[in-house]
């Protein structure tokens, strides 16, 4: 079979474009650090979140020296807790799962952002910047509501998040 | 010269049977897309708060029917129109027996029009029948048994083509016993042996699963499960819309820019390259998953990235052989040949312009592949920006340029009006520049897709590339744009159907450059091909499909349905199936009136 030159260079070029974005997602796992939500979580009972011991009460718990569980419950239409408040400069765990259909778990202009399956629970870990109100979105298809399904999360300093635990009043 | 011409005769003089079925097929294809303009318009102009003329919980219908009918009826009726061509041209001899050929259509044409009542049936609250669970149709979410089982109908149909198109080469092949296969029938049966392994996990999904689900055999399904199966086929049904893109690309641009494709050979290689490697990727689409490991993401990561491999080299044999046109038409220089090249003719301008959006739509298709940045666009409406480009661009408007094309020969009709054809090529790749561009940069800012209203009321979206209002305007003017070329495509076919027939509308095609002797034997091995599609697909999927039934069962962990037509659901059958049954008489009768 003939292959032109110019035809052997190019198929050359390609091969290395290919290993380069091969490389560069690799790179990003061992690198940075960016993990997938994968199958670290075990598949949960979907119409029994109330009696499951995270979700029945979606909620913020400190876990660690700065590290902090958020259990997330997402439902037709909204998202429990709400607004999700969480320390600034920490490390924040997501555990999200649905009651209902399939939904998104987007926090709005940042690349936490996950499926969430009924049935099984996404973990996302984030590091938190400064204080800031996020939106956080359902980017899922999930019913005739799904424009309205609309959460936030809040990120406050180390007190203002000490208050509002122990004021046991999450708003 | 002009002798030589009208003693050519053009298809339909040749095969009449077949160039009504390759009419058929089109025309069918044509008034899908139609309906998917209407309701492209109706959502454009909705999601950016421009007109609303419909509340938001409609919405979704308009959403589920654009993209069904834009991504399974205009494209895949088009599809087995082109392909009926391409066979029985290459070939140069009808089809067995056109009997199976009127069925097959007939059976697709009834599925698609079953799957299209249970979504319309969504408009009408009275009638007690939805399928608003678009394209993807994710369980929990439940659809009217009619949208699964009219969709079973259609791949049959399908399937069902895809046999006639092999019997017809098996024929041919025992006429020809020692030629080789004729490029574009190698490229049909290459394109359809992929195609039956991608839907038969489709269809597995739909009649094991969704299908009994609905009509409340089954309590539950596994939406992980369920979910996986769709991507197993709904990647691959991407390079279903794109094959035949790639065959006009391949064997007939050349022509029309003046030359011949450059190598028969890398032809066949590419054709090869994606039915081995376009089904073993599908777990891309679900990154974002929990409850599948992150090894097997990897692996499905490295696939996609080798599938850029027959794209890129597309590229390349399409460029060349376009030059080699131009410079057979008096072009010189390093890129003064791009001179030379029949801009005028809408054909060529089209597909050119449909070849440079599917380059843009690479770029972006390589970020949505790299697994870690995904985070920051996965179900934004960059995603839909992308495959604006590749399916909504690269195929629609090669669809739509190749038709100004092949029409006349099929039908022995000129087209009404090329200028108008030019212009409306033209008017596509516009709208859709803007449309979009401004979808990706949205998307960038996390806007998601999917929905009524992006506009939310706790909080404003960050400032990128123009505010959100701004990039809505510009997605609103490019979807008007689209939506007036579609029209203006139409008209001019419905005004090219009413031209008088005349003859000399033939065109040939001549062979390759680098021609198919050149070429392996091996390629031709289509056994051997399918068998390593077969091993590469069980390596890629036994494993992740296995870890999804052992973590949630095969009927799922305890999920409900949403909402659920197990009561009404009889009473609803009977209920569509008689108008249905009328319905689909006055369609035939009409369909067979324009075509004859």
């Amino acid at each position: 079979m003939h292959i032109h030159a110019y035809e052997k260079l190019w198929l050359a070029a390609s091969i290395l474009l290919i290993l380069l974005l091969i490389g560069s997602v690799t790179y990003g796992a061992v690198g940075p650090g960016v993990a997938m939500v994968a199958d670290s979580e075990q598949p949960i009972d979907a119409q029994g979140l109330d009696e499951d011991e995270r979700f029945s009460e979606p909620r913020v718990e400190q876990v660690g020296e700065n590290q902090y569980a958020a259990y997330v419950v997402a439902y037709q239409f909204g998202f429990e807790p709400s607004p999700i408040v969480v320390p600034e400069d920490s490390t924040v765990t997501f555990y999200v799962t649905s009651r209902d259909v399939i939904h998104g778990f987007e926090v709005a202009g940042t690349n936490a952002n996950t499926m969430i399956v009924p049935g099984e629970v996404s973990e996302i870990t984030v590091q938190t910047d400064g204080a800031e109100e996020y939106g956080l979105i359902c980017n899922e298809y999930c019913g005739a509501g799904h424009h309205v399904m609309e959460g936030k999360v809040h990120v406050v300093s180390q007190a203002e998040f000490e208050a509002r635990n122990s004021g046991g009043d999450d708003a | 010269m002009s002798q030589a011409i009208e003693a050519e005769q053009s298809f339909v003089d040749k095969f009449p049977e077949e160039a009504r079925l390759v009419r058929a097929a089109l025309l069918s294809s044509f008034f899908a897309l139609v309906l998917g303009a209407i309701f492209g318009i109706v959502q454009t102009l909705h999601r950016t708060d421009v007109a609303r003329i419909i509340p938001s919980t409609d919405y979704y219908t308009v959403l589920t029917a654009h993209g069904v009918f834009m991504v399974i009826s205009f494209t895949i009726f088009f599809l087995v129109g082109l392909f009926t061509w391409a066979v029985v041209r290459s070939l140069d001899r009808p089809l067995v027996n056109t009997k199976i050929t009127w069925t097959w259509y007939a059976i697709m044409a009834t599925g698609m029009t079953m799957t299209g009542v249970a979504i319309l049936a969504g408009f009408f609250p009275a009638l007690d029948m939805s399928a608003d669970v678009l394209f993807t149709f994710y369980a929990p979410l439940q659809a009217h048994p009619l949208f699964y089982a009219g969709l079973t109908v259609f791949i049959v149909g399908s399937w069902i083509a895809g046999a006639d198109w092999f019997r017809t080469f098996l024929a041919w092949k025992r006429e020809h016993p020692d030629e080789r296969i004729p490029l574009q029938t190698f490229m049909v049966l290459v394109t359809m042996a992929m195609w039956y392994i991608a839907s038969s996990a489709v269809a597995a999904s739909v009649l094991l699963f969704l299908l009994p689900w609905s009509l409340g055999l089954i309590d539950q399904v596994n939406p992980t499960l369920t979910r996986t199966l769709f991507w197993f086929f709904g990647h691959p049904v991407v390079y279903f819309w794109l094959m035949p893109a790639y065959l006009l690309w391949y064997t007939v641009l050349p022509k029309i820019a003046g030359g011949r494709l450059f190598s028969d050979p890398l032809a066949r290689v590419v054709f090869v390259l994606f039915l081995l490697l376009s089904t073993p990727v599908g777990i891309h689409h679900q990154y974002l998953d929990p409850g599948i490991a992150e090894g097997f993401k990897f692996i499905s990561m490295t696939n996609t990235m080798f599938l850029l491999l027959p794209s890129l080299l597309t590229a390349f044999t399409v460029v060349a052989s376009v030059e080699y046109g131009a410079r057979q038409r008096g072009g010189t220089g390093l890129l003064g040949w791009l001179t030379d090249l029949p801009w005028r003719k809408p054909e060529f301008t089209g597909m050119m312009l449909a070849g440079l959006m599917f380059a843009a739509g690479g770029f972006s298709g390589m970020v949505n592949a790299g697994m870690n940045i995904n985070y920051m666009i996965h179900n934004t409406i960059w995603v839909p920006g992308h495959f604006h480009l590749t399916v909504g661009t690269a195929v629609a408007l090669t669809f739509m340029a190749a038709t100004y094309w092949i029409w006349p020969q099929i039908s022995n009709k000129p087209i009404y009006s090329r200028t108008i054809g030019l212009f409306q090529v033209v008017v596509w790749f516009v709208g859709m520049a803007l449309m979009s561009n401004a979808m990706h940069a949205q998307g960038m800012m996390g806007v998601p897709r999917r929905t009524a209203e992006p506009e939310y009321a706790g909080f404003d979206y960050p400032l990128m590339f123009g505010g959100f209002e701004e990039l809505n305007v510009q997605i609103a003017i490019g979807g008007t744009l689209l939506f007036v070329s579609t029209i203006l495509f139409i008209s001019n076919l419905v005004l090219t159907m009413g031209n008088p027939r005349v003859s000399g509308l033939a065109e040939s095609l001549p062979p390759a450059i680098s021609g198919p002797d050149d070429a392996p034997r091996v390629l031709d091995s289509l056994r051997l091909w399918v068998g390593i599609a077969l091993v590469l697909v069980v390596l890629a999927y036994a494993l992740p499909l296995a870890a999804i039934i052992n973590r949630g069962g095969l009927l799922g962990p305890g999920v409900g349905t949403y909402p659920a037509w197990v009561t009404p659901v009889l009473d609803a059958l009977a209920g569509a199936m008689t108008p249905l049954v009328s319905v689909l008489g006055k369609a035939t009768a009409l369909l067979v009136g324009v075509v004859a």
